[in-house]
């Protein structure tokens, strides 16, 4: 699980039946300094998020479990951030 | 399973519902510069050293849901004398 910036969206208008109404969006992955850590990722938006925003996300076969009928994607956004606590 | 330290703590109002009442952890791994999220699931807090487990099926067990789009658990507290041994 990480967190990362959404930068965009993805349109497809071919696509496997089960992705239709799945937003997809382009994320760039970000360090614990907010700072780009690699290079956007397209992942299934499971909660509404927008541009700019600051997400959490999941990769790998568990980011399909963030939809009831299972798309098939890697990366999922499960969370918007409102704050980090340090100390 | 991975060994990391605890950078802070997150808070996300808005979140797939796999993560209500779940604390996010911000983690960074030994021997990388890129800081991940992770469950807490013993309550580990900043500065700690922590034992991380990246599988859906013991997110499930912690979170109480089968198939939540999670992998990333804190599992465990390692022990400062470990901890120093390892760094």
């Amino acid at each position: 699980m990480g967190w990362g910036r959404v930068v965009g969206a993805v349109v497809c208008t071919v696509k496997e039946p089960s992705l239709i109404g799945v937003p997809l969006l382009l994320l760039e992955p970000l360090n614990q300094s907010f700072a780009t850590a690699g290079r956007p990722f397209v992942a299934a938006d499971a909660i509404g998020a927008e541009r700019g925003q600051i997400v959490i996300y999941e990769t790998a076969r568990e980011a399909a479990g963030a939809f009831a009928h299972r798309p098939p994607v890697d990366a999922a956004i499960i969370g918007i951030v409102d704050q980090t606590v340090r100390s | 399973m991975t060994i990391a330290r605890v950078l802070g703590s997150v808070t996300s109002s808005i979140h797939h519902p796999a993560l209500n009442g779940a604390k996010l952890l911000l983690v960074l791994p030994f021997g990388t510069s890129r800081a991940g999220l992770a469950v807490d699931g013993v309550g580990a807090g900043t500065g700690d050293t922590v034992l991380i487990v990246e599988e859906g099926a013991v997110a499930a067990n912690y979170l109480g849901r089968t198939d939540p789009p999670v992998k990333s658990v804190v599992v465990g507290i390692v022990d400062v004398g470990l901890s120093v041994a390892e760094a």
